[in-house]
């Protein structure tokens, strides 16, 4: 029993531990966030409750003010917001034929969006900066929505065609039978059936347009006016140096939304990481 | 933010997704006022948005990217392998090749082993989902984000100087005689450094992936080997890890994937300079710094090719699962 009570106690400090080591870096940001200027660079953040207890917002009204990170923040949400719907549209339909339509080069097609799962961004980012130079999509939000629409496609495909093709084939053969065509069962039936596959696809593409970088610094060409927020905090980081009272207070900004998101539909953002490496 | 703005994001929100439905809706009533067996025609209207979207950002640019490799700074005379030979060769970039390679072992072996330890010990307690929340929490944050949170963690002032840095006010306060260290700058840690800011981020994602497939283990095959008196040892060794082996598989790759291509973390905390650079970010100042999309391109392909061999397990195994199906 002794044994036990002892394995139990190194258990649960092994957890705490860890768990405090991984908190610790974030918390350290969110409390610096908070603190004037002056004590940031005098003392560690863990001081902050200790002593003189001073906090302020200071930090905050200036970089949403005067370090564009106000526009940037609008700018995420522009970008982010169609980047997301887009996809998951299109590649419903892809997924809707590869589940449910008969046609040649069926297994071929899909392979190949299985092999497009995988392939680095960096493979095509030159061809199509130079497209984009052409159509003048450069720097432009229609140009980056495309970008992302495409990039999320073979996640998008592949994710909701194993969720479609899951969907039990008796309702969707009686429904033919009564004379329905594909578009009808389409948006009657798989659609509203695929709500939960598409709630976590769109948790990740949103996530992952809003968390990007390299994709906005090609495709924006580091114009101020649409740039989003990762762009803006990394120039902020490399020509600040060591104003840490902005970097951390811009650092927390970007972070809001993907915490809401995180902490509100943890359980379709799971279920999607899930599908997305589990399942085949 | 102006009004053409406000009216092109409704177009992309609304007009887009309104635009498709009609055309598959009209593409419907086409089919079905022609002959009902041509159905290779409908597969081609459904599929037809998609595949426009990936000819046009995946399968034009990678040949073309792989012809542009073989060519000069401006893609206007080929070299054949001289891209490849000046990566394979070139003091600085077998230096990038070379954290590659660190990053790939370090972060994958130290991601999956944390994730495998934290799934094997959060499965004993009941607070469980509290802390597996805290670990995967970093998932949800960018590589920007997390650049600054860990920036701010190494930060250095010289011995005798207050250090707000948590990692150099911990150690010194520690360690007697500690001399706080510059992580980012000094070459022998600073590639480590980057690296456990990876490891931060992922470990998470390995956690939630194993702890789900070690759910996924029949419970009575551990009773009864209990009850024939295995030690948890033996157990874990002898039945929970062999039969997570697909689940690791499949995290590793993912997390190979993934590492391959690491960016941002290094274009943030140090842009590679101090002999941290990496693939992805030499890249990016081939292409916009030195303008070589030739060299640029050669480094894209090796991406490529590493990555091939996953491409073609992957294929398989899904092959495999669709026969099943």
């Amino acid at each position: 029993m002794r044994k036990r009570f002892v394995s139990r106690f190194f258990l649960h400090l092994a957890i705490i531990v860890l768990c405090v080591l991984w908190i610790t870096p974030t918390l350290g940001l969110v409390v610096s966030s908070f603190r004037p200027k002056n004590l940031i660079a005098l003392t560690g953040w863990w001081e902050a409750f200790k002593s003189s207890f001073q906090f302020t917002l200071d930090n905050y009204s200036h970089v949403l003010n005067q370090g564009h990170m106000g526009t940037s923040f609008m700018n995420s949400l522009i970008i982010s917001i169609p980047s997301t719907v887009m996809p998951i549209i299109i590649g419903a339909f892809a997924a809707y034929a590869f589940a449910w339509l008969k046609f040649p080069f069926k297994e071929g097609l899909y392979a190949l969006i299985i092999g497009l799962l995988v392939v680095p961004n960096q493979m095509t980012l030159i061809p199509v900066l130079k497209l984009f130079n052409t159509l003048e999509l450069t720097g432009s939000f229609p140009g980056i929505w495309l970008a992302h629409t495409a990039y999320g496609l073979p996640f998008a495909i592949y994710l909701l065609r194993n969720f479609m093709q899951d969907l039990p084939v008796s309702i969707l053969e009686s429904a033919s039978i009564d004379g329905a065509t594909h578009a009808q069962i389409f948006f009657k039936l798989v659609l509203p059936m695929s709500v939960p596959a598409i709630a976590s696809l769109a948790i990740f593409q949103f996530l992952w347009v809003w968390n990007d970088l390299l994709i906005a610094l090609i495709f924006l060409g580091g114009t101020k006016d649409v740039a989003p927020m990762t762009v803006t905090i990394s120039n902020l980081v490399n020509s600040y140096g060591g104003g840490w009272e902005y970097l951390t207070a811009a650092a927390v900004i970007s972070m809001i939304v993907p915490m809401i998101v995180f902490f509100a539909l943890q359980k379709y953002f799971v279920r999607g990481i899930l599908t997305g490496s589990v399942k085949e | 933010m102006d009004a053409s703005l406000i009216w092109r994001l409704v177009l992309a929100v609304v007009g887009v997704p309104l635009l498709l439905s009609g055309y598959i809706i009209l593409s419907e009533r086409f089919m079905k006022k022609r002959d009902r067996r041509s159905g290779n025609l409908r597969a081609v209207f459904w599929l037809a948005p998609a595949f426009i979207l990936i000819i046009v950002f995946y399968i034009y640019p990678t040949i073309t990217t792989t012809i542009m490799s073989f060519k000069d700074a401006n893609s206007e005379h080929f070299v054949g392998l001289e891209n490849f030979v000046h990566i394979f060769t070139d003091r600085n970039m077998l230096i990038v090749l070379r954290n590659n390679v660190v990053w790939l072992v370090v972060f994958t072996l130290a991601t999956l082993t944390l994730g495998l330890v934290l799934a094997i010990l959060t499965d004993r307690v009941r607070y469980e989902s509290a802390a597996k929340s805290i670990i995967f929490l970093p998932m949800a944050i960018s590589y920007v984000a997390s650049g600054v949170i860990w920036k701010f963690m190494y930060d250095y002032q010289p011995q005798g100087m207050k250090q707000i840095g948590t990692l150099n006010a911990l150690l010194t306060a520690l360690i007697p005689g500690f001399e706080p260290k510059a992580w980012l700058f000094d070459t022998q840690y600073n590639n480590q450094a980057l690296i456990l800011v990876g490891i931060w981020m992922w470990t998470g994602y390995a956690m939630v992936i194993l702890s789900a497939g070690l759910k996924s283990i029949p419970t009575d095959i551990i009773e009864a080997a209990r009850i024939d008196g295995a030690s948890e040892t033996q157990i874990l060794r002898r039945i929970t890890l062999p039969m997570l082996a697909p689940t690791i598989t499949v995290v590793a790759t993912t997390l190979i994937i993934d590492v391959l291509k690491i960016f941002d973390i290094v274009y943030v905390m140090t842009n590679g300079n101090l002999d941290t650079d990496v693939i992805a970010n030499r890249m990016y100042k081939e292409m916009f710094n030195y303008h070589n999309y030739g060299r640029a391109s050669a480094m894209a392909v090796i991406l490529l090719v590493v990555i091939v061999p996953i491409m073609i397990m992957n294929i398989r195994r899904a092959r495999k699962g669709g026969a099943n199906a």
